[in-house]
Formats: C-alpha cells, sequence, structure tokens
C-alpha cells in the first residue's frame, strides 16, 4: 500500500480488501467494553481541518484515539495564500511539530496531493475530502457497509453488486471515490443525476449514467442518495427544489421498487424532504446511522495500515491474522485502561 | 560609431553569410566580407529578424515584485527580442496616456529591448467605459494596440465601439476571448480530466463564442481584430473562416499551448496553471497546424511572472500565469521546426514580422537586408539543454519546462545593432541603458 491515502485510485483490489478485513478487526475491538489499542501509541496525527466537518473530524478522532494516537486537531478554516497562513506554512509547522500522519480536510481540490507531494512534510497524508474532488475513506466505509450487506465475509469483494448512485455528481467528491473504489471492486456502479449535475467527461469513468432514476431501481443492490444543496437551484443546475424531488428523490414509493435485499446509503447529512423523504430515512433500510460507526472501524484501519507497519517495533506484516497475532497488533491485551464510556462519545 | 561584423550566419535558415552592421542598420550582406572593428563567428548559428511579442506582462507599475520593465526586458532580451508589448494590467491599469508614457519610458530607459504598452479597451479594465484610447495613441507611447488582457471585452456594444473608435488611428483590439459567465470559478480546461479531478471546468465554448461574435463584429465594422492567446482546435475554425472570407482577423498562440496539456494539471502542481488553460493533445495539434499554415499569425509568449508564493499553494487560490520570454524560441524550434512543420523562414515570419506589422512597430519585423535595422538574433539550433529557472533573467520563476530537455539557444541579440545579448547572457545594464533606444 502507498504511503498516503490520497485518493481511492491509488488503492488496488488487494489493498482495498486489506483496509475492509482489517475494519471487521477493528469493529470487533468497537464492540468491547476497553475500545482501546495501543498501535499507535507515541504517534501524532494531526486532523487538519480546512473546513467546517464535525462528523469526519469526529470519526478520525475516535479511530485515532482507540488506536492510541496523541491527536491534535488543527482547524485552520479560511486559511489561504489570501486570508493569512498559506498550506504550505502549514504544513511546515506541523513537520516541525513532528506528525507522523496528517488528515487533512481541504475546500481546494487537490490540496492533499500537493501535501504529499511537496517536501513540506513527511508523514502520511490521509485525505478526508477535497473540494469536489475525492473522499477515500467516506468510499471505503460505504464499501465497508455493502459488502456487509451483500457479500459478507473477509477476503470477499463486490463482484457483480449494482450500485446506483443519485444526486450533485458535479460536486461531489464522495461520488468521484465511490465511482473509483467500487469499480476496483468489481461493483456495477450507476450514477444517477439531471444532466447538469453530471460532469464533463463522464464517459471516461468505469460507470454507467442515467438520467432515469426510475428506470434503474429495480436493478438496484445498493442506493446511494447524494445531498443536492438548495444553492445549487440558484445557479440553475434544476429548476426548483420540488422539481428536483419529483424526479430524482427517494420517497417510500420509489423505495418499494428496490429489490428486496437492497439497501439504501446516504454519506450525510441528509437533506430530508429534498434528496430522501422522512419515512425512507428512518427506515430499516437505510443504513446511515450504520455507516457512520463503520466509518470509525474503517479509518482506524487506514490508519493502522498506514502506520502501524511503519516503525521497526511493529515488524509484523500488515495482513490482518499476522497484525492481529503481532504484539502492536489490534489486541485489546495491553491496553491502557482508558474509560470505556468517554471513548465512545462522540 | 563602430562596425560589426557577424560572420557565417544562415540568414533565416539559408547559407551562410556575412552580414556587417554600422550606425545601427544593416549596411551590407554577402559573403567575404571583412575590414569591421569587431566580428562575431556565427558558423553555424541561423540568424533571424529580432522577435517581437505581441503579449507581454511587465507588471511594472505595481507588481515590481513579479517583475519590473528592466528584468522583463532583459529576459525578452535572452529570448531574442528586440521588442515586447506591454500588456495594461499593471496597477494602476495602462488606461490612461499617463501610464502608458510610464511604462514606455521605463523601456528607453533600460535598452535591453523596445517596450511598446498597450492600453487598456476600458476604464480599469471593467469593460464599462472606454478608456482614452485616442489620448493614449497620441501620447509620447503611440499606443496603438489595444487590450483588456486578463479580462474580456465581453459588453458586445463596447467591443463594437471599442473596435470602430480605433480605425481612427489604425489601432487594434486585442482581445482576451473569455466568456465570463461561462468561466465562472473556472480552473481548468472543462473536460474529462476536470471532471476526474473536480476542478471548475473552463470550456472550448467559453473561448469560441467571444471569437464568433467578434470577428463578426470586426467584419461589420470594418475593423481590424487581433486574438489573444487561442487554446481551442474550435477556435482554430472560426479563425480560418473569417480569414476565408476576407475579414481582418489575426491571432497568436503561445508556446505553451503549442506543447503542453491539461494532463499536466493531474499533478495539481499551480506551475501549469494559465488562463486560457492549457487544453488537450487534439487542441495541441491544431494550433499547430494552424500556426503552420498561417491561420495563426503570431507565438506570442503571455509572460506571466508571479512571485514563489502565489504559485506554491494550492490550486485554486493559486496565480495564473506562466514565464516564457527566455524559453519561446525553444518550444516553438521543439514543436514547429525539429517536427518539420515550419522552417526558419517560417519562425521569423511568426515570431517576427507578423507580430510586427500586427503592432504597427516600425523597424522591427523587418527582412535582414542593408539600411534595415540591426535588429538581429542569432539562433544556436544544434543545442540542446535542461531548462533551469535559476539562470532565467526574469524576477520571476514559474515556468512550466523546468528540468525539460529542449532544442536551440540564443547566442546573440543586437537592437538597433547594439549588442544586448552576448554569448547567452544579457550584457551589463550599462552597455545598453538610453543609449540604445
Ligand atoms: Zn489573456
Amino acid at each position: 500500500m502507498k504511503r498516503h491515502l490520497v485518493s481511492a485510485a491509488d488503492l488496488t483490489r488487494d489493498d482495498a480488501l486489506l483496509i475492509l478485513d482489517t475494519a471487521e478487526e477493528m469493529a470487533q475491538v468497537s464492540s468491547r467494553a476497553v475500545k482501546k489499542l495501543p498501535t499507535l501509541r507515541g504517534r501524532t496525527v494531526v486532523n487538519l481541518f480546512f473546513e467546517d466537518s464535525t462528523r469526519t473530524r469526529t470519526s478520525f478522532e475516535i479511530a485515532e484515539k482507540r488506536l492510541s494516537a496523541d491527536v491534535v486537531n488543527f482547524s485552520a478554516k479560511g486559511s489561504s495564500v489570501s486570508k493569512g497562513e498559506s498550506l504550505k506554512d502549514t504544513a511546515l509547522t506541523l513537520q516541525a511539530m513532528g506528525a507522523d500522519a496528517v488528515v487533512i480536510r481541504h475546500g481546494a481540490s487537490g490540496a492533499p496531493l500537493r501535501l504529499a507531494q511537496s517536501d513540506w512534510l513527511h508523514g502520511s497524508v490521509i485525505n478526508a475530502g477535497d473540494g469536489t474532488h475525492e473522499h477515500p475513506t467516506q468510499a471505503l466505509l460505504d464499501a465497508f457497509t455493502m459488502r456487509r450487506h451483500l457479500n459478507p465475509g473477509a477476503g470477499r469483494d463486490l463482484a457483480g453488486r449494482r450500485v446506483t448512485i443519485v444526486g450533485d455528481i458535479l460536486h461531489s467528491r464522495v461520488a468521484r471515490s465511490n465511482v473509483l473504489l467500487l469499480s476496483t471492486l468489481g461493483a456495477e456502479v450507476t450514477l444517477v443525476a439531471p444532466p447538469t449535475l453530471v460532469p464533463i467527461g463522464v464517459e471516461s469513468w468505469p460507470c454507467e449514467v442515467s438520467y432515469d432514476l426510475d428506470a434503474v431501481l429495480a436493478k438496484t443492490d445498493a442506493l446511494m442518495m447524494l445531498r443536492v444543496q438548495r444553492e445549487r437551484m440558484n445557479a440553475a443546475f434544476f429548476p426548483t427544489e420540488r422539481e428536483y424531488s419529483r424526479r430524482y428523490g427517494l420517497d417510500g414509493i420509489r423505495m418499494a421498487a428496490l429489490p428486496g435485499h437492497a439497501i439504501v446509503m446516504h454519506p450525510g447529512p441528509m437533506v430530508r424532504g429534498m434528496e430522501i423523504t422522512a419515512d425512507v430515512a428512518d427506515s430499516p433500510r437505510c443504513t446511515v446511522v450504520e455507516q457512520v460507526a463503520n466509518g470509525v472501524s474503517v479509518r482506524m484501519a487506514v490508519l493502522y495500515l498506514l502506520l502501524g507497519g511503519a516503525t521497526p517495533a511493529d515488524g509484523a506484516p500488515a495482513g490482518p491474522t499476522a497484525a492481529a497475532d503481532a504484539p502492536a497488533g489490534p489486541t485489546a491485551a495491553d491496553a491502557p485502561a482508558a474509560p470505556a464510556a468517554e471513548e465512545s462519545t462522540p | 560609431m563602430t562596425t560589426h561584423l557577424i560572420r557565417n550566419a544562415r540568414i533565416l535558415g539559408g547559407d551562410p553569410q556575412d552580414v556587417l552592421i554600422a550606425d545601427g542598420v544593416v549596411r551590407e550582406v554577402g559573403t567575404g566580407l571583412g575590414g569591421a572593428d569587431t566580428e562575431t563567428d556565427a558558423t553555424g548559428l541561423v540568424l533571424l529578424p529580432g522577435l517581437v511579442d505581441l503579449h507581454t506582462h511587465l507588471r511594472e507599475p505595481g507588481r515590481e515584485d513579479a517583475e519590473t520593465v528592466l528584468t522583463g526586458t532583459r529576459a525578452a532580451a535572452r529570448g531574442g527580442y528586440t521588442a515586447v508589448h506591454a500588456m495594461a494590467n499593471t496597477f494602476p491599469v495602462a488606461d490612461t496616456a499617463g501610464v502608458v508614457e510610464q511604462v514606455w519610458r521605463l523601456g528607453r530607459a533600460s535598452g535591453y529591448c523596445d517596450v511598446q504598452p498597450v492600453g487598456a479597451v476600458t476604464v480599469g479594465l471593467e469593460g464599462k467605459q472606454l478608456a482614452e484610447l485616442g489620448a493614449m495613441h497620441d501620447s509620447a507611447a503611440g499606443v496603438r494596440v489595444f487590450s483588456d488582457d486578463g479580462k474580456c471585452v465581453d459588453d458586445a456594444v463596447i467591443m463594437r465601439r471599442a473596435l470602430e473608435y480605433v480605425k481612427a488611428f489604425d489601432g487594434v483590439v486585442a482581445q482576451h476571448a473569455q466568456e465570463p459567465r461561462l468561466t465562472e470559478g473556472a480552473q481548468m480546461n472543462e473536460g474529462a480530466v476536470s471532471g476526474e479531478l473536480g476542478l471548475g471546468g473552463w470550456p472550448a465554448v467559453a473561448e469560441e463564442a467571444i471569437i464568433a461574435r467578434d470577428v463578426l463584429l470586426a467584419a461589420h465594422v470594418g475593423s481590424r481584430l487581433h486574438v489573444c492567446h487561442v487554446s481551442t482546435a474550435g477556435s482554430v475554425e472560426i479563425i480560418r473562416w473569417a480569414k476565408a472570407k476576407g475579414w481582418d482577423v489575426t491571432a497568436e498562440v503561445t508556446p505553451h499551448h503549442l506543447l503542453l496539456t491539461d494532463e499536466l494539471v493531474r499533478s495539481y502542481d499551480p506551475v501549469y496553471k494559465v488562463n486560457p488553460p492549457l487544453r488537450t493533445a487534439a487542441d495541441v495539434a491544431a494550433l499547430r497546424e494552424a500556426l503552420a499554415d498561417g491561420t495563426i499569425d503570431a507565438v506570442a509568449t503571455d509572460h506571466a511572472p508571479h512571485p514563489a508564493e502565489d504559485k506554491d499553494c494550492e490550486w485554486a487560490v493559486a496565480a495564473m500565469g506562466m514565464v516564457g520570454l527566455e524559453t519561446a524560441l525553444s518550444v516553438v524550434q521543439h514543436t514547429m521546426v525539429d517536427t518539420g512543420l515550419l522552417d526558419w523562414a517560417g519562425v521569423a515570419d511568426r515570431m517576427s514580422f507578423r507580430p510586427a506589422r500586427i503592432g504597427r512597430l516600425a523597424g522591427h519585423g523587418r527582412p535582414v537586408s542593408p539600411g534595415e535595422p540591426a535588429n538581429l538574433v542569432l539562433v544556436d539550433p544544434a543545442y540542446r539543454g535542461t531548462v533551469t529557472p535559476e539562470s532565467f533573467a526574469t524576477r520571476s520563476r514559474n515556468t512550466p519546462y523546468r528540468g525539460l530537455e529542449l532544442p536551440g539557444r540564443v547566442r546573440a541579440t543586437f537592437l538597433r545593432g547594439v549588442p544586448t545579448v552576448v554569448d547567452g547572457e544579457p550584457v551589463a545594464p550599462e552597455a545598453v541603458a538610453g543609449g540604445a533606444a
């Protein structure tokens, strides 16, 4: 596996399966009374957030703490060349502080790659969402959730599973990462959106495109609804909120057209009444809450695999079984007695 | 005045000849000439008329941290140029006789190459009210090229009036063709790569729609139109059509649009961020073909220096533009000469004769023959070297060619007989200051 996780395209099929399998083990740890592993003890992980995102930052923070990392939250909202300290100076600061990994959320597409490819800092860079580019850990948690429902078991992929992603594809980093990762895992992906919200050049993506949601529902194993910001209406991407909901929103009637085993997913935050109705959001087929829990497991796995094997002390190969047996692997045996309640508080 | 002999130079790539320079003009061209005070052995070198750039950002006044007229003209001389057109988007904007005269005087004082200021079309480049075009023309700077470059004159009525108005003094409007509404938030060429990278798209149609409108406007009012930095295959088609109609339309292409594509943006390295953006390989091929067949008249650098901090950052906030004066001729040799698309006479035509004619620059873009001003450049076409920005004369380093091996090297440049570059490097400022201009 590469040293950084900037794009879902960085992951081979084996890499992706290793992360998902490791995440399953992490999930077991998370279900224990003592949720903490000593794996990243003494390692510093910085959550560098240039954009507000409490849910993503909290998910990473819980994952980092469960692995016993020293966690630093570095909020640099609004920072840019024009507004203050540059990305470069921030990175140099973090390097001087000895960051072993930087989890970065940034409004500018490509900012994580700039960090990873610069000599500004030497730690691992994990993309926690960049502009309208990618959000690879979101895609991993989505794939993890799909696999649990559609093809459960270690070492298994999503071959032949049909995933439909609906909404603002043009501006969605979640869609981009999901298309890349899901196709790596063998899934058949269909994007559904009004043509205004489909990127130019989508023909080169490893997926199908449809403008008709009703036509694809019956051929869907996992339906992922993306958030659609009401402001898009003002830029003439669609006429009105109501028209968008009628044509591309998911309500109970449409959900009934899905195969019985199909799940409904959403990366959150949901705009109820826009892309999803309340009865769907609250239905047992909707995996939104489960996705949040899976996010912690997947992020633990990513941090563990990117950082865990990087020191001589962690000499064990990074395979899930070997790792579980290794002294510093995901085992709670020598975990410090951290209060479980504190650790499970988001 | 001393006499200087250039021996065994291949004029416009032809057979070796000697060129005798005296009193700032070419006195004699022939073989076996002698009797000069000094000599340059030009065996193996190509002699071209001094290059003329229609599109240079010298940044002074206002952004002297990026470039000054002195550093920019040194870079121009090092690139083989004897005249550059200084774009108007300075601080303050060159939209009055006072500012264009200031830039013109700074150029005279530098002495490395002639600086012909371009005047803004509209006050403050804001596209609303015509600047005092006549006053800028009547000033010492004698402005004939007007451009809001950096911004498009998007209001059709303002564009029409500007085209009409400058006819009074044989002026030309040089349009930066960019439909503003179609390019809000634009970060790179709109296509497969922008879709993958999640960067706002700058669609080809935003350039082509303006060019189509402008050629029709120019035809309607019988004016001269120049199209800046053409970047798409579709633009080429429209210009080809307009020329076939006999309309007075000219166009330029930058060296970077002849070589680089939007695939480079995958690195998110802002050194590749430029406006208009790098396009596709198909566009590059169309631009080369158009330059070869003359549909595109000129190579213009769009030399756009920026300080390091404006490029050493995330893509979205980085400045747009690349330096180009010192690499233009090498890129043209690489893309046009070494590929067989253009011979050296063609290079002289596209980089000197035609741009001088478009800018109405007397004394530049003239043949190498007796009685003509000795604005000359000696090029070593056999040279191959790696681009090292640290050796540049420009104050900025934002070149997309760092580390790239390119052919050709300017060995010497003469401005009215005075050497501004010797052995590839600019002469000392005192050697040219005030004296050559
Ligand atoms: Zn321009």
